[in-house]
């Protein structure tokens, strides 16, 4: 602490956080104050009636805070200095630039000379624990907020003269900066300065935190930056400025933040203004919105209303004046990720290390842990004790996607054979050998790093230890040396006793009257032909082990036989569908090749039975049952690949009847729409996974189909669902074809089990996924691709050890494409913490995110939407709020301060609870809704990143030569310009935005069109056309579905168009048409949570 | 007609019919005392080449409760172009077509050598036969081969105009569709589970949306032939297609593990065979072909689990109470035949497996449609070939030896009422005045309905006289019956065979003689056989033999002369002295006695001799045996132990079995090689002539029989050695001193024993 205010920079801070407080009380007390509800940013909402309210307090405090932050900014210093972020910052500011020196040379030192894992936390640690820890991570959460200001500093500084200036982002930059600087902050252009370095400094956070604590200096300058965010409550101040440029403005204000506070009362808003403009930039940063906030904090505190539950109405508009690029920014956030994170591989050899975001493309090496590929935790850091980890409210959950697919330069694990006595394992937990596993007595037994369990090394095991204790051969083997690998199971892990056989697909084709009407059928059997050469694989064999199968059915199901010597396909028809058997075993599931000759001829057949047919209903449960006798009976696992069109009524088990209610919406009768109609689904689920028969059903419905029920056994049996609503061959053949290709070809194991043991003291408690479970512990998975994931929550049950650390090791048993038995394991060591901060610091709000999304979809089968939304608002707040409780550093509780960490939460929480499963608009169905439920439900943290948020990118910003996707912009219309166009993706969906005002030229280049209003609206495809600009949009394009697991089908959006509405949806910032709060809204909501806990 | 013996056989030959009365007793009361019931055995399609049928239809009685056709015995006034019944002597006017008839001109009915005449319809749709081929596919490879091979032969027998269907089974049943090109289509079904006709019929897609009456009507026609086109095609347009799917039937591909059967789903695939034909072809005439190589094993009419150390029911089993699947069975089996019978399809049942395959729960199939049953060891023998192919010959005008769904309607004059009848056939439940409250075999009504026959089928119909004593019939009053057999000719023809027949009453009191001397023996051999056998499916066997036994005595009361208690002064007289004979050897005949013979083997002859007519009949009861030696031609011997000598070669006929025996000299000789030597040809001649005369035997008979070549101390010597009467045994064999003959190891009576006995009981006044 000392340190860090001996530091130069740090009176700046000290200036800053004054600034802070007051900042956040004005939004506060106001709020709070004034309305409940007000949750948005506590600027915003205070601004208003809050303000008034609360001005005398926020004044009273705002001078304490003031007073106090220098030091407390100091610290925090520190610990932003930690995250690194800060670093640079501070590194500009004056101390900064030490800190940037030390943290350098100190990140790349600290790795070698010092055991990697240990040696950070350890330093950490001694700054934290006298002084810092809490102030630290309060630091850091001013840092987060500014830090996503921080990009837009130069603008900032400038606004600030200029209010207008726009520089909205830049003003938010500046904001960071003028944390950083605060005290310079208030001379803008420093600020801007300084902001951008702080951004690319804080992602690399990690590994310089523990060279910036060497040097408390740099801590100082760090510390400046938290403050930036505190500034924002000055912000309040900037609402003053009318303009967006207020932004800017505030900064100015940050000194007089504690004034501001006061201001409220009266004149702030106009007072504001003119005086701030250094400040500005600080309020932006923090609370971004700050424009109008002035008079509106004057007047009513309005903003709050605008949340949907909150109350007045009215004033949602003055807070939302918060300057959208004050907040924290996700685009921000990503883009400095990825140049702080993006260039070094990521070395897992530490214990706890924060991998870079999902977002960052970064290599990664195994040196002990699994790769972020296959785990990601919501925290780094855990709690030690339960009573921490309940104060916290932080989820302790782990995303976990074993069968992850790696990038080409980074080698899939390895496979162990130890041969008849298969894998090591712990006597007791039965954890399996890893390199965590510690050996004793000279290497003749080995304590279990899970449960402490001594066990004996079997003699064929054995291996001399060297002077650290370390067995001589630990780097020649796999287990004891690599985070993930395989070993090759016996016979005893194996159903019944016996060596699996290979699997098998099993095509299943609805050839209702629909079907065949669409053309579907047609287009699937002459793709199969080709298809079915490009079956999975293992590694190098010459053609694939799998057999296949094919059924056709409408409301009776037509089998195949297609063996080899056969002339002709003979097809067996079952028509006892209430009671389903499989009527061959030799002949239906064949391999390949050799019956080439045989199935083509029976996917030329297939299209030209059944094209006038007339029959209309179709089966379901009988045709998935089917399939699994058809496996059971040939004693093998696999997949189903189900085509299905219609809503199954024709008489048979598992028959449905059309229940599509939308008057059930906000009911509490909602929850009956994401059931299943019947239990038929799930009991045929338990079978199928017992048999290892996992289902991917392709959906084409016209109208409804209940997908909450059909999807039920794909969900059960870890399938996929995929739909594609009034299907056309011309319109929607490429996407089927892709998602077919993509989903066949995919390498997936089968009759999968997931175990994921602990240490001693948490527990696996809870799963999230594509799978069944019959017990506690097992997760069943009857297939599982590189796609799925599996997520964990944590609970203790017990204490963890601060020094050992938490480990985990997921173990999955499953049979591989060849039909060969396997184990795949994969550990990662977490640290554990006795400091708040510590978890604060560590965590990822990524996967957090991934976790309440999934949380709260799954939440959504038994409960009320509205419950299931507030559930997760007040977890969030509880997160919020201990930080500002625990970590952050006293201010006014009008200061809405963030965790660096978690700055985003806000803003994604928001996107997870306006999203249509929780929040549906009048033109999502009920269909589509169970679909989007289920399809995050296995999605991993890339998936829910970006399906949340989706990357709105700018198509003729940068310069055409350039190779690299530009720079992604935030999805909010303001963003939009009407003489640009703009890429929007969410993994889902795919539109082509295009302003009104585009340049001619630009239109005839891309669509071949003269001009905007030729452009046919709702197009597909783009026409290939031979010019740079069209190449390179057509290519951006194709490299965006490259990066998804599912092909996104382009729709092309005009500006002012029918279909805008439908592109509107997504830019999920804004407020949306189904009553979702704007990001602003949000923001003030949760300020008004949050100071509510605190109170 | 110089004695009875030719006046019966001419009457056979001419009206297939064989009385065992042909001079009738007058009352109730003496016809009970009779003992041998006044009956028939009527063989309804017996082939006449001599007798083309009319090209017009019958005329009838008017009264609606008689009907009779107007036969010779009819009085008829030319004048007044009258007919008088005479059944109930309704006065009937000749329809116009009969406007020139006179005594010179008469039609054809009214002469007296028509007393059988066959009457052609030509109204109705004609629709084609119907096969409907059940095949298991449990079988050996080699035996499905020969199955395979035997039905796609038997494809370019059928005409071509016939529609053949196929339903295959194993653990599945599958019905093959027929009619798709490309991939061959077939409907599977679960074997181990019950279906209504109409589930079955849903499942196929049978099911026609419901019209409105007034269309469907019309339609009707036409329709029916598209419905079913899926699995019923006519031969010629689909024979390719069929021999193609015949050789690429593969055995049913679920593996049996050890300790096993597999698992055959014969019930359901009989089930599905019935339901296919009731909902496309009702009322037409259609054959399943059952082809099953071993017991059902699942599902609705398992006759035994499919675990193999448990064997199948047994006589033992059964007489327990331990056979546990054979009621269901059993009741299954027989709801199939009742359908089947109403729909007027008949199903055949060739088992061919060397254990037991169920025949016994499914006889009724069989027994109550016509149909046929063979029982072989494997469908890779000349037995099952030939007698398959055998089903399919043609008469003399190239038809087929096959009729469908035959009425047989009897009508009787008054002092007659009808019994009952025992026979391939179903009661159709038709009261009427002539019918008797008594029953004989099935009985209570006077029609029947016999699905499927040939020109062998024959029916035992017995009577009952129910004048009173005390209303004398005029002398030379004479009985009629007549007999009127609708049926679907092999032509697809409607066909209308009458038969009407008169025998004399005769006062037994006083004309006993006659009645005694129209005794026809063999007739009444058989009739009371089948009487027996009819009782032994429901009663006790020993019962039966008691009753039957009485029943002997009792005429032997009646008709022998005797002193009474002096059983040496027991005569026969001609007409009756071989009948305690047949006795003897039907009380020892498989169809009375169970042991050594399974139930399936049992229920397999007891089948055929409630079908074959009265020579086959009879040979069933006592086999034939010829000697052949060096010191004559050929000849009949006694069936009887002291037949069996050394340097002779037998034949024993006994219907089911041909056995050649040598003799143990003529065994040496052959062993030695005498036969090879040109100076002893004589002795090649020798054991070639029972080989021939097997052969032609074996030509003829429907089904094929066994044919076992066997020697002196063969193990296959058993099949003589239990049939001949053990005159010699090891009891006895000294006692006759002399070396002819072979000892018969055995406990059983000889027929020695057995008369003597009989005299005894005859002649005591005890009884």
């Amino acid at each position: 602490m000392n340190v860090n205010q001996s530091i130069p920079p740090v009176p700046p801070f000290g200036q800053p956080q004054p600034v802070y407080p007051g900042y956040h009380q004005s939004s506060y007390s106001g709020q709070s104050g004034s309305t409940a509800p007000a949750i948005p940013y506590g600027a915003y909402n205070g601004p208003v009636p809050g303000y008034q309210q609360t001005l005398p307090q926020g004044i009273s405090r705002a001078p304490p805070s003031s007073g106090a932050p220098p030091a407390s900014t100091a610290q925090a210093a520190c610990g932003q200095v930690a995250y690194g972020q800060f670093g640079q910052g501070d590194v500009q500011n004056g101390p900064s630039s030490t800190v940037q020196m030390q943290r350098l040379p100190g990140s790349q030192p600290f790795g070698s000379p010092l055991a990697p894992v240990g040696s950070q936390p350890a330093v950490l640690q001694p700054y934290g624990p006298p002084p810092t820890s809490a102030q630290v991570t309060a630091q850091l959460a001013g840092m987060q907020i500014s830090g996503a200001v921080a990009p837009a500093p130069p603008s900032s500084g400038l606004g600030y003269g200029p209010p207008t200036s726009l520089a909205s982002a830049s003003g938010s930059f500046p904001n960071s900066g003028l944390y950083g600087s605060y005290p310079q902050g208030q001379a803008s252009p420093v600020s801007q300065a300084q902001g951008h370095p702080r951004i690319q400094t804080p992602q690399r956070s990690a590994p310089s935190q523990a060279s910036s604590f060497t040097p408390p200096a740099s801590g100082g300058p760090r510390l400046p930056s938290m403050t930036g965010p505190l500034l924002p409550g000055q912000g309040f101040g900037g609402p003053s400025v009318s303009q967006p440029n207020h932004v800017s403005s505030p900064p100015p204000q940050a000194l007089p933040p504690g004034t501001q506070i006061t201001g409220p009362l009266g004149p702030p808003p106009p007072m504001h203004s003119p005086q701030q403009p250094g400040y500005q930039p600080q309020q932006n940063g923090s609370f971004g919105s700050t424009r109008g906030p002035q008079p509106n904090y004057g007047s009513p505190y309005p903003a709050a209303p605008t949340f949907g539950s909150q109350p007045g109405p009215p004033q949602p508009l003055p807070p939302k004046r918060l300057d959208p690029d004050a907040i924290p920014s996700p685009i921000q956030v990503i883009e400095d990720d990825r140049n702080n994170r993006g260039t070094e591989p990521f070395v897992t050899g530490v214990r706890g290390q924060v991998p870079p975001l999902v977002t960052t493309n970064f290599l990664v090496k195994d040196q002990g842990n699994a790769s972020p590929r296959y785990i990601r935790c919501t925290s780094y850091n855990i709690p030690c004790t339960s009573d921490m980890a309940k104060q916290a409210q932080v989820p302790l959950a782990a995303v976990i996607k074993p069968l992850a697919r790696l990038p080409p330069d980074e080698a899939s694990p390895y496979v162990v054979d130890h041969g008849e006595s298969g894998p090591l394992r712990c006597n007791r937990c039965k954890a399996y050998m890893c390199p965590f596993m510690q050996f004793i007595e000279g290497g003749r037994r080995f304590q279990c790093c899970f449960c402490s369990c001594i066990n004996d090394v079997p003699p064929q095991y054995f291996q001399h230890l060297d002077h650290t204790g370390k067995r001589v051969d630990a780097y020649d083997r796999p287990e004891l040396s690599l985070g993930s690998y395989e070993f090759l199971a016996t016979v005893d892990y194996c159903k019944n006793n016996k060596f699996p056989s290979p699997p098998a697909f099993i095509f299943m084709i609805d050839v209702s009257y629909n079907a065949i009407r669409t053309g579907l059928v047609r287009l699937l059997c002459e793709e199969l032909k080709s298809l079915l050469d490009f079956l999975p694989r293992e590694g190098g064999a010459e053609e694939s082990a799998i057999r296949v199968g094919f059924v056709t059915y409408n409301k009776v199901l037509h089998f195949y036989n297609v063996k080899s010597s056969l002339a002709q396909p003979q097809m067996m028809v079952v028509s006892d569908v209430a009671d389903m058997f499989v009527p061959l075993l030799d002949g239906f599931l064949v391999n390949v090749n050799e019956s080439r000759a045989v199935i083509t001829s029976l996917l030329d057949q297939i299209p030209e039975m059944f094209a006038d047919t007339r029959e209309t209903e179709t089966v379901f449960v009988p045709v998935i049952q089917a399939g699994m006798e058809a496996l059971k009976a040939a004693e093998c696992a696999g997949k189903l690949f189900l085509f299905h069109t219609s809503l199954p009524i024709a008489e048979a088990p598992g028959k449905l009847k059309n229940r599509d209610d939308r008057k059930l919406i906000n009911t509490d009768k909602e929850k009956t729409l994401f059931q299943p109609q019947t239990g038929a689904y799930q009991t045929l689920a338990k079978e199928c996974v017992a048999q290892g028969c996992c289902i991917d059903l392709f959906l084409f419905p016209n109208q409804y189909v209940d997908v909450a029920t059909l999807s039920v056994v794909p969900q059960l049996t870890g399938g996929s669902v995929y739909k594609y609503a009034c299907f056309q061959v011309e319109n929607d053949q490429e996407r089927f074809l892709s998602d077919l290709r993509r989903d066949v070809q995919k390498v997936v194991g089968f009759d999968a089990v997931m175990r994921v043991r602990t240490s001693t003291g948490i527990r696996a408690v809870d799963f999230f996924g594509a799978f069944y479970m019959s017990n506690t512990t097992d997760v069943e998975l009857a297939g599982l691709d590189g796609d799925k994931t599996v997520t964990v929550e944590f609970k203790h049950d017990d204490r963890l050890n601060e020094e050992s650390g938490a480990l985990l090791q997921c173990a999955l048993l499953y049979t591989s494409c060849a039909g060969q038995r396997r184990l795949r394991i994969h550990n990662l060591a977490l640290n554990c913490c006795t400091q708040l901060a510590d978890l604060y610091r560590n965590c990822e709000t990524d996967t957090l995110i991934n976790y309440m999304a999934k949380f709260a979809y799954r939440g959504v089968l038994n409960s009320p939407v509205k419950a299931v939304r507030d559930t997760l608002i007040t977890q969030c707040a509880q997160i919020l709020a201990c930080y500002r409780k625990n970590c952050a550093s006293p201010s006014s509780a009008g200061q809405l301060i963030l965790p660096e960490c978690m700055k985003l939460l806000p803003v994604y929480l928001n996107c997870v609870l306006k999203s249509d499963v929780l929040q549906p608009g009048a033109e999502v169905t009920t269909d589509d809704r169970a679909y989007v439920r289920q399809l995050v439900t296995s999605m991993d943290v890339a998936e829910t990143n970006v399906f949340f948020y989706p990357r709105l990118l700018p198509l003729t910003k940068s310069p055409i030569e350039s190779t690299t996707e530009p720079p992604a912009v935030r999805a909010s219309e303001e963003r939009l310009s009407n003489g640009d166009m703009y890429l929007l993706e969410n993994g889902l969906n795919l539109f082509l935005w295009v302003g009104a005002s585009v340049q001619q030229g630009v239109v005839q280049s891309l669509f071949s069109v003269s001009s905007f209003s030729q452009i046919t609206s709702g197009l597909s495809v783009l026409p290939v056309l031979d010019n740079p600009l069209s190449k390179k949009v057509r290519g951006l394009i194709d490299s965006l579905r490259a990066q998804r697991s599912r092909y996104m089908k382009l729709i092309v959006v005009k500006q002012e168009d029918k279909l805008e509405m439908l592109f509107k949806h997504f830019l999920v910032e804004d407020k949306s048409l189904s009553g979702g709060a704007s990001y602003v809204d949000f923001l003030c909501h949760m300020h008004k949570e949050i100071r509510q806990l605190l109170s | 007609m110089a004695t009875y013996l030719e006046f019966i056989q001419q009457n056979e030959e001419q009206d297939g019919v064989r009385f065992s009365w042909n001079v009738w007793p007058s009352s109730r009361l003496e016809a009970t005392r009779m003992v041998v019931p006044l009956a028939c055995l009527l063989t309804p399609l017996k082939e006449r080449p001599d007798l083309p049928p009319v090209q017009y239809e019958p005329v009838l009685c008017s009264r609606p409760t008689c009907k009779a056709v107007l036969n010779p015995l009819c009085q008829v006034d030319y004048r007044t172009k009258l007919w008088a019944c005479n059944f109930c002597f309704q006065r009937n006017q000749f329809p116009p077509a009969y406007g020139g008839i006179s005594e010179v001109n008469q039609p054809a009915e009214l002469m007296p050598q028509f007393s059988t005449i066959e009457y052609m319809i030509q109204r109705g749709a004609q629709s084609p036969l119907i096969f409907l081929y059940v095949v298991d596919t449990c079988l050996e490879e080699d035996d499905l081969q020969a199955l395979k091979e035997s039905l796609q032969m038997s494809l370019s027998l059928l005409p071509p105009d016939a529609l053949v269907g196929l339903i295959t089974f194993g653990r599945m049943v599958q019905v093959h569709e027929l009619s798709c090109e490309g991939i061959s289509k077939s409907y599977v079904f679960r074997g181990t589970k019950d279906l209504t006709a109409k589930q079955i019929q849903d499942m196929l897609g049978l099911t026609k949306p419901a019209m409105p009456m007034q269309q469907a009507r019309p339609a009707q026609p036409q329709e029916h032939p598209f419905v079913s086109s899926r699995f019923l095609q006519p031969v010629h347009k689909i024979d390719m297609n069929l021999t193609d799917l015949l050789g690429e039937l593969q055995r049913d591909p679920w593996p049996v593990t050890q300790g096993k059967r597999p698992l055959r789903s014969t019930g359901v695939a009989l089930s599905i065979a019935v339901g296919l034909l009731e909902g496309t072809f009702p009322n037409t005439g259609a054959r399943i072909m059952l082809f099953t190589g071993g017991p059902p094993t699942q599902g609705p009419g398992m006759v035994v689990g499919d675990e193999l150390k448990i064997p199948i029911r047994s006589w033992h089993d059964i007489e327990k109470d331990n056979a546990r699947f054979m009621k269901k069975a059993t009741k299954h089996y027989e709801m199939l035949a009742s359908r089947t019978a109403a729909n007027g399809h008949c199903i055949d049942i060739y088992a061919c497996a060397l254990d037991q395959t169920g025949l016994l729960e499914m006889k009724c199939c069989a027994n109550l449609t016509g149909g046929y049953m063979v029982m072989g060891d494997s469908f890779n023998t000349s037995l099952f070939k030939q007698t398959f192919q055998r089903i399919f010959t043609k008469d003399f005008n190239g038809d087929f030896r096959m009729a469908f769904g035959a009425t047989l309607d009897v009508k009787t004059s008054r002092e007659l009422k009808i019994a009952g009848a025992i026979g391939p056939c179903v009661s159709l439940n038709v009261k009427g005045p002539c019918v008797s409250e008594n029953e004989l075999g099935v009985g209570g009504t006077s029609q029947w309905k016999i699905c499927g026959l040939d020109p062998t089928s024959t029916l035992g119909i017995y009577f009952e006289v129910v004048n009173q004593h005390n209303a004398p019939i005029p002398q030379g009053g004479r009985g009629a019956i007549q007999f009127v057999t609708h049926y679907q000719h092999s032509s697809t023809q409607r066909r209308i065979r009458v038969t009407t027949i008169a025998r004399n009453w005769a006062d037994a009191q006083t004309q006993l003689r006659h009645i005694e001397a129209a005794f026809d023996q063999e007739a009444a051999a058989v009739l009371m056989a089948r009487l027996g056998v009819f009782r032994a499916e429901s009663e006790e066997g020993p019962d039966v033999l008691r009753w039957l036994d009485r029943q002997l005595i009792r005429l032997c009361q009646k008709f022998g002369q005797y002193n009474k208690e002096d059983s040496a002064s027991f005569r026969l007289s001609d007409s009756f002295s071989l009948y305690p004979q047949f006795m003897f050897h039907l009380r020892r005949s498989p169809f009375l006695q169970v042991f050594n013979n399974s139930p399936d083997e049992s229920s397999y002859y007891r089948h055929h001799f409630a079908r074959q007519d009265l020579t086959q009949s009879l040979i069933m009861i006592q086999p034939i045996l010829y000697s052949y030696s060096f010191h004559g031609p050929p000849e009949p011997v006694l069936l009887d132990s002291s037949s069996i000598l050394a340097d002779r070669i037998l034949l024993m006929d006994t219907f089911f079995q041909i056995v050649i025996y040598l003799g143990e000299t003529i065994a040496q000789w052959r062993k030695a090689g005498y036969q090879d030597m040109p100076e002893y040809e004589n002795f090649k001649h020798l054991l070639q002539a029972p080989l021939d005369d097997a052969q032609e035997i074996l030509q003829a008979r429907f089904p094929m029989p066994r044919y076992i070549n066997t020697e002196h101390g063969g193990s296959q010597a058993r099949f003589l050695l239990s049939k001949v009467n053990p005159s010699q045994t090891h009891n006895n064999l000294y006692a006759w001193g002399q070396e002819t003959g072979a000892p018969i190891l055995t406990d059983d009576v000889s027929l020695q024993v057995f008369m003597d006995h009989l005299k005894k009981l005859a002649v005591s006044s005890a009884c």
